[in-house]
Parts: C-alpha cells; structure tokens; sequence
C-alpha cells in the first residue's frame, strides 16, 4: 500500500503532479463551458417560446438532437467534423495546416449538449413565472429587453437553480470524455499513469475519487448560490407587515 | 450524401446497433434485479446497511461512466491469479462482458435511486391499512405498494434507458464492437464524415422509438387513473 500512495507523489518519481495538471485542466473544461451551454440553453429556450414558427421548430429540433445522442457522437462530430470544415474555409486562402484545438472543440461539444438539457430546464422555469410579471413591466413601459433582463431573468434563475445544479454535476462527469480526444484532462492523466506504472485498480479508482471530491465541493458551492438566490423571498416573506407598521416614505 | 459509404459500412453499423441494443437490455434487465435490493437497503432502518448502500449509490453516480469502465476493464487484470482460481476470468478477459458488468452496476445505482424514490411516494396509510387487513410484509410489498410504485418509476425508468442507450457508447472506447464502435471502424477505414451522421440517425432513431412505446406504456399503466368522459 505504501509504495502505490509513494506513486501519488509530485515530481519525477510520482503522478501526483500530472493527476493535478489533469484535474485542472477538467475543471477549467467545466467552468468553460458553464457559460456557453447557459447563454445556448437561454437562447434555445427563447426560441422555443417563440412566435415565430420557425423558431419553436428550431428550438425543438436543437433539443431532440442533442438530447438524443450519446454524448460521445457529439464530440467526435464537433471534433472531426469541425476539423474538415476548418480545413476547407482555411484551403480558401491558403496552404496551411491548422489543426482544431480539443479544448475548443470539447467546450463546443459538452455545450451543446449542456444547452439542450439546460433549454428544457429554462422552458419550465418561464412556466413558473406569473403572467402579471410580464404585464406589469409592460405596463410600466419597459420594452421587451428590459422585461427580460430587469423582471424575468431574476427570477427565473432562482426557479432554474436546481436543474441546473444537477446539469453541473453531469457536465463535470462528461468533461472526462474529452480524453478520447488526447485531451489531458484528469481521465488521460490518469491512463498515463496506468500505461507507466501498470495500477490500473489504483489510478483509475484515484481518478474516481477525485471526481466525487469534486462534486461534493461542487454541492456546497450550489447550496451556498440556492441560499444567495433564496435571501429575497425571506426577506419578501417578513417584508409586508414591516411595512404596513412604520416606515412610511420617507 | 454519399451512398457509397452507406452501402458498404451499413451493415456492420446496423449489426453494432444490435450489440448495443442487446449490451443494454441486459444491462437495465440485471441492473435492475440488483437495483431492488439496493433500493430496500437505502430504506432499511439499519444504519450500516443504509449507508453501504448509500456509498455504493453515491460512487456509481458521482463519477463518470468512462472512468468505472476503466476501472472494470483494465482493473480487473490486475487480479488475474485470483479471477482465474475463481473461474471468472474468461468472464472480464472479455471486453463486451467488463462493458456489460460496469453498466449493470451503474444503471443499479440509478435504478435504486428511482425505486427508492417511488417507493417513498407511495403514501403511508396503504402499507398500514394492508397491514391492519393482516396481510404478510411481502405480500404488502408485493400486490400493495409495487403496483402503486411502478406507475411513479415508469417515466424515470425510461429516461434511464435513454441515459443508458446514449452511455452505451462508451463501450467503444474499449474495443467494443457496438454502433459507436463500428462507426469509430468505418471511419478511421474511409475518413468519411458521413458514417457519424448515419449513426447519429440510428441513435436518434432507438431514443425516438422508445420515447414512443414508452408513452404507449404509460397510457396503459394509467389507463384506471384516466378522468372517463
């Protein structure tokens, strides 16, 4: 046991530096693609409430296929599929070989899917806000953007917040795919370490630990943002009485 | 659209469709046989039950698919003397069977988590009123609280099938031989983008398929809770 926890070790005897580098660069995976599979999902679920036809089509059609297929087609379609059409825009102009970054191309991947899932999340959240919201802020003359960024969004996050914790949490275990991609994330860090040291058992069950320690800060980080997001309706909650008493407008 | 590819990879993609589909019907069918006694053991009132069963629940669902077929796969080398005194060794030597091994124990872990779930919704006054008709604890569970249960996981099993159809692919990886693999095949012979869209219908087809029977099956196991005109 004590010469398999000596191969965890920093530096040229051990893994444990390249395991970290790895686990890193998951992580950065994830944080980003947080931000494209959101502004996607928002998107898609905006296109779904359309009144546009085409749109809803759209934004249907975006959210079977991507929900449809296995997660590893994607990437692999984003991948080589991305590549040839690099190389044909880029044979346009000139005779260089440019090659995709995996980094890229697995944001782009794991996005899409995240979006298509987080779409449906948002679709429902929308259903949870009242229809007087929408005609309250028209009625205060706000135009279409501002009704969405000062009256819905805010409240639409607190409803979405659970989904899409739970999207997190399957975002985090997706990013290992990317390693089928020479990507040197935790996963292929890892099966370096097993083509070196032949622990399969003990890496890859390392490796495994190191993704549920990160899903576990990660249910703390998502409790500590639900109570951020929950502090208005308490306040809401204690709020009228406080009112109807004393202050009145000063 | 080049036909060419069509024709001549065809065949073997529709032949790993067929290993995927049997690698998962097997895999929910096992998972789920072992699921059940996972789900009675995170509701046991025993603590060391409960939470070994909580462990098991929680490694299986926190960490990636991939990660525990390597574990199976390359792992279980490790401990070949042993595997072989056992006899179990021609079992893992082979790919498809260490593929089929991890996702019994992945889709149990879900599994439970939606028996568990439904079991829980079913309200407690039917376990007592069965229990005041003198009926036997298994008899309760049997023809009192499953039916009830079953109505409630329909829709969850059936979103897990789907998880497990699209997970499947990851058998792959590993030298299996399903859609994904055969697709993997074909292209890296004709470097021809189009195989992946023709296996990308395939899956999409399967998912659409099973979408459907499963809205058929749900109207049917409801069909005493539907308002009558």
């Amino acid at each position: 046991m004590a010469d398999l926890i000596a191969l965890l070790a920093p530096g040229p005897t051990g893994w444990g530096d390249e395991i970290l580098a790895g686990t890193w660069l998951t992580i950065r995976l994830a944080l980003a693609t947080l931000p494209f599979g959101l502004a996607v999902g928002l998107l898609i679920a905006l296109a779904k409430r359309s009144q546009v036809a085409w749109q809803r089509l759209l934004g249907e059609a975006f959210t079977t296929v991507f929900r449809g297929l296995p997660e590893l087609l994607t990437l692999f379609i984003v991948y080589y599929g991305g590549q040839m059409l690099l190389q044909t825009v880029v044979r346009l102009f000139s005779e260089r070989y440019i090659e995709v970054n995996g980094f890229v191309a697995g944001i782009v991947a794991l996005g899409l899917v995240f979006a298509a899932y987080a779409s449906e999340v948002f679709a429902s959240a929308f259903k949870g806000i009242p229809n007087g919201q929408w005609e309250g802020a028209a009625a205060l003359g706000l135009h279409r953007g501002q009704t969405l960024r000062l009256v819905i969004l805010p409240q639409l996050v607190r409803l979405a917040l659970p989904g899409l914790a739970n999207l997190w949490l399957i975002l985090l275990k997706d990013t290992s795919l990317v390693s089928v991609i020479a990507l040197n994330d935790l996963l292929r860090m890892t099966s370096v370490a097993v083509g070196n040291t032949k622990e399969p058992f003990f890496f890859y069950f390392v490796a495994c630990m190191i993704y549920l320690i990160m899903s576990i800060v990660s249910s703390f980080g998502i409790t500590a943002i639900e109570r951020w997001a929950e502090r208005g309706e308490q306040r809401r909650a204690m709020g009228p009485r406080r009112i109807a008493i004393g202050a009145a407008p000063s | 659209m080049n036909l060419d590819v069509l024709a001549r990879y065809g065949p073997s993609l529709v032949h790993g469709l067929g290993t995927t589909l049997t690698l998962v019907a097997v895999s929910i069918a096992c998972g789920g046989l072992l699921a059940i006694p996972v789900a009675l053991a995170r509701l046991s009132e025993n603590r060391v039950v409960g939470s070994l069963a909580f462990a098991y629940v929680y490694f299986f669902r926190g960490t990636p698919l991939l990660a525990q077929i390597f574990l199976v796969y390359y792992g279980m080398g490790e401990f070949r003397p042993t595997l072989q005194s056992l006899g179990l060794w021609s079992f893992f030597r082979d790919a498809v069977n260490c593929a089929a091994f991890t996702f019994t124990l992945n889709t149990a872990a879900y599994q439970a988590e939606i028996y568990r779930g439904a079991i829980r919704s079913v309200p407690r006054g039917q376990a007592e009123a069965a229990e005041a008709l003198g009926l036997r604890r298994w008899t309760i569970f049997r023809y009192v609280i499953a039916p009830q249960a079953a109505i409630i996981a329909l829709r969850p099993l059936g979103n897990e099938i789907i998880l497990m159809i699209k997970g499947s692919a990851v058998a792959s990886i590993v030298t299996v031989l399903d859609l994904m693999g055969e697709t993997r095949l074909a292209f890296s012979r004709s470097f021809d983008m189009t195989v992946y869209l023709y296996a990308a219908v395939l899956y999409l087809a399967v998912v659409e398929v099973l979408r459907r029977i499963w809205n058929m099956l749900e109207v049917r196991l409801t069909r005493h809770l539907a308002l009558r005109a």
